[in-house]
C-alpha cells in the first residue's frame, strides 16, 4: 500500500465526496455528537486534495515527501476521517468508533493516534502557524512537499490567524495554500452578524496573499485554483471556497443548529436517502 | 562563590555550540532576540533563525510545525509573554502532541526589577508544570544553564527553561555534571533541608554556611528540574532531616513549594514553610530592593528555618 493514491475523475470524485457525506452522517449519528455542518461544507474541497491534489501513501503515512494537510478547524474531524478511511489510511470500520472511550478518533483530531493526522486542533486559530513552520522545515530541509491548510470563516475571528497570515507573507512561503471553508455560520449565527469580516479576500489580499475565490462545490473551480496556487511563486496563495454549511442534506443546509449537534436516528435515515 | 554569570549570554553563545554541531536546530524569537540573546544565532546561521515579530502565539505554534517536521526549535522571549501570552497555543501546538519544542524564557521573576508587574513572570512555572509532557526547568546559574541546553537539545519532547535577566553567582564550576530529573545536593545537613531554584540557591548555601557555627546542620538541594520533579530526594529529606523550607522566586502557588509540599504530603508528611510570593502582584523596584521587600533573601530563609525548627521539635 506504499503507493500513491491515484487521480481521479471528476465524475469519480462526485461520488467519492457522496460516499464521505454518507460516512459523516452515519459516525455523527453513531456518536450521537460532533459537527456535522462544518464537515460537510468541506467534503468537496478535502475530496479534490485527497483524491486528485495530493501526493500522499496511506500505506506510508509518514512518507517524508507527502503533501502535508493541515485541519486547522478541528470540529470538523469526521471529514478528514471520511477521508482517511476512504483513502485507506485506516479501516472504515473504524469510523464506528468516532468520539467513542479507546478510540483513535478523537473528537477534535490528534495526532498521537490516528495515521494521516497531521496536527491536534479543536483550539482555533493555529493550524495556519503549525503550517508555516511544516513549509519552514520543507524549505530547509530542500524538500518539495506542498502544504494544505484547511480553515473556517468563523474561525477567521482570531487573531492568530492574522499573525499568521502577516508572517506567511514575510517568509514567503508559497509552496503553503490556505483554504478558507467560508460557509457564512458559525456558532452564533451568521458571521456577518457576529462578527464581520468583510471585506474579506481584500483583508488577505492586503496582507500580501495571492487570493483565488471559488464555489466551493465545484470540483472543475477546485481544481483549477489548486493548480494556480502551485504556481504562484514569492507569496502565498489562499483559496477563497464559498460553501453551505450542511452541504448535500436538505434539512441541515444553512442550518446553524447542525453546527454542533447530531442528527438522532430518524434524520440519519433521512439524510442517508438524500446522499443514496 | 564571588564572581557572577550570565544567564542569557550562556544561552546565546550555547546556542551556537548547538546550532553547529546538529543543523536541525533552529531558533524563534518574538522581537526581543537582543534581550534574550538569541541575536547570536541569527547572525551566525540567518537562514536557521525565524522573527516572529511581536506575536508570540503564531511563534509557538510555527515551533510546533517545524518541531513535527524533525526540525529542534528553540524558541524563546520573555517568561510574561511565553508561557504567559501563549498558553493554549503551548498547550495545543506542543503539550498534546508531545513535539520536540524547547522554550527557553527570560526574564523570569520579580528580579526582572524596575519594568514592573507586568513583566515580572510569576506564575510562568506554575503554568509550565501543569502541562502534562513538558519538562521543566529552572537553572541555578550560568554553567548549570549551558548544561540544561545541551540535555534538552539531545532529549526528546518539550521543554521549558527559566532564565533571569540578572547575572547569577557561580555556583558550580567546569566539573559539575547536570543530571535530569534529579537534585543536586549543595551541602549536606541532617537537620533541614533548604529546596531552592534558580537565583535562590545561592543564598540557600550561603545561610547553610551562615547557620552552621551555631550547631544548625541545613542540607542544601538545588531542585533545579522541577519537573518530573526528585521524589526520591524529597522524600529522603524529609525522613533524615524532618524539615523542609522552599525558596523561589515565584507565587507560593503552583511551583517549587507546591510541588515539594505534594510530594511530602504524599510520602512522609513533616514541618514544610515556603519562601515565595504571597498571591500578589510585585511592583517595580530595584532587584535587590524586591527581593528584600517580598522576603526572597538569607535573612528570609533564617527565619524560615528557626520557624520550621521550631514546629519540627514541638
Amino acid at each position: 500500500m506504499s503507493t500513491e493514491t491515484a487521480s481521479l475523475s471528476v465524475t469519480e470524485l462526485q461520488n467519492t465526496a457522496k460516499r464521505l457525506r454518507r460516512h459523516i452522517i452515519y459516525m455523527i449519528g453513531t456518536a450521537g455528537s460532533g459537527h456535522p455542518g462544518g464537515s460537510l461544507s468541506a467534503v468537496e474541497i478535502i475530496t479534490t486534495l485527497y483524491f486528485k491534489i495530493m501526493h500522499h501513501k496511506p500505506g506510508a503515512p509518514h512518507w517524508t515527501e507527502r503533501d502535508r494537510f493541515v485541519l486547522s478547524k478541528g470540529h470538523a474531524a469526521p471529514v478528514l476521517y471520511a477521508t482517511l478511511a476512504e483513502c485507506g489510511y485506516f479501516p472504515k470500520e473504524n469510523l464506528a468508533t468516532l468520539r467513542k472511550l479507546g478510540s483513535d478518533l478523537q473528537g477534535h483530531t490528534d495526532c498521537n493516534g490516528t495515521p494521516g493526522v497531521e496536527m491536534s486542533a479543536g483550539s482555533l486559530g493555529q493550524g495556519l502557524s503549525f503550517s508555516i513552520g511544516i513549509t519552514l522545515a520543507g524549505r530547509l530541509n530542500k524538500q518539495n512537499y506542498r502544504v494544505y491548510t484547511l480553515l473556517g470563516d468563523g474561525e477567521c475571528d482570531e487573531g492568530q490567524v492574522w499573525e499568521a497570515a502577516m508572517s506567511a507573507a514575510h517568509f514567503k512561503v508559497d509552496s503553503l495554500t490556505a483554504i478558507v471553508d467560508k460557509n457564512g455560520l458559525q456558532i452564533d449565527g451568521w458571521t456577518k452578524d457576529i462578527m464581520n469580516s468583510e471585506p474579506f479576500t481584500d483583508k488577505w489580499k492586503s496582507f500580501g496573499w495571492h487570493t483565488i475565490e471559488v464555489d466551493g462545490h465545484d470540483f472543475n473551480q477546485l481544481i483549477d485554483a489548486f493548480e494556480q496556487a502551485k504556481t504562484i511563486k514569492g507569496k502565498p496563495t489562499i483559496i477563497i471556497a464559498h460553501t453551505i454549511k450542511g452541504k448535500g442534506v436538505s434539512f441541515m443546509e444553512n442550518k446553524v443548529d447542525f453546527h454542533g449537534k447530531a442528527p438522532n436516528p430518524v434524520q440519519v435515515e433521512q439524510a442517508l436517502k438524500e446522499l443514496a | 562563590m564571588g564572581s557572577t554569570g550570565s544567564f542569557r549570554e550562556t544561552y546565546g553563545k550555547t546556542l551556537i555550540e548547538l546550532g553547529k554541531g546538529n543543523a536541525d536546530i533552529v531558533v524563534l524569537d518574538a522581537d526581543v532576540s537582543h534581550s534574550t540573546m538569541t541575536h547570536y544565532f541569527a547572525s551566525q546561521f540567518p537562514e536557521r533563525f525565524f522573527n516572529c515579530g511581536i506575536a508570540e502565539q503564531n511563534m509557538i505554534s510555527i515551533a510546533g510545525g517545524l518541531a513535527s517536521s524533525g526540525k529542534i526549535p528553540f524558541a524563546s522571549a520573555f517568561a510574561v509573554f511565553v508561557p504567559g501570552r501563549c498558553f493554549d497555543q503551548i498547550r495545543i501546538s506542543i503539550a498534546q502532541p508531545h513535539l520536540n519544542v524547547k522554550l527557553v524564557a527570560t526574564h523570569g521573576g520579580i528580579t526582572v526589577g524596575e519594568d514592573g508587574a507586568s513583566h515580572q513572570a510569576i506564575e510562568d512555572l506554575s503554568l509550565m508544570c501543569s502541562l502534562p509532557s513538558f519538562t521543566v526547568i529552572v537553572p541555578a546559574d550560568a554553567t548549570e544553564t549551558a548544561l540544561a541546553l545541551k540535555t534538552a537539545a539531545i532529549t526528546e519532547g518539550p521543554f521549558y527553561i527559566r532564565l533571569c535577566r540578572l547575572e547569577g553567582k557561580v555556583i558550580y564550576d567546569e566539573n559539575y555534571r547536570f543530571n535530569l530529573g534529579k537534585a543536586n545536593m549543595l551541602k549536606t545537613g541532617s537537620d533541614v533541608t533548604i529546596i531552592a531554584i534558580g537565583l535562590m540557591v545561592a543564598p540557600a548555601c550561603e545561610i547553610a554556611d551562615n547557620l552552621k557555627p551555631e550547631g544548625i546542620n541545613c542540607r542544601v538541594l538545588n531542585m533545579s528540574t522541577l519537573k518530573p520533579i526528585d521524589e526520591m530526594a524529597i522524600k529522603q529529606a524529609a525522613i533524615e532531616t524532618g524539615a523542609i523550607v522552599t525558596v523561589e522566586e515565584h507565587l507560593e502557588h503552583g511551583g517549587l513549594g507546591s510541588e515539594v509540599a505534594s510530594v511530602i504530603a504524599k510520602n512522609h508528611p513533616v514541618p514544610m514553610e515556603m519562601i515565595a510570593i504571597k498571591d500578589t502582584y510585585a511592583q517595580s523596584g530595584k532587584p535587590a530592593e524586591l527581593l528584600e521587600y517580598y522576603g526572597l533573601t538569607t535573612k528570609g530563609i533564617e527565619q524560615a528555618v528557626r520557624t520550621v525548627l521550631k514546629r519540627k521539635k514541638s
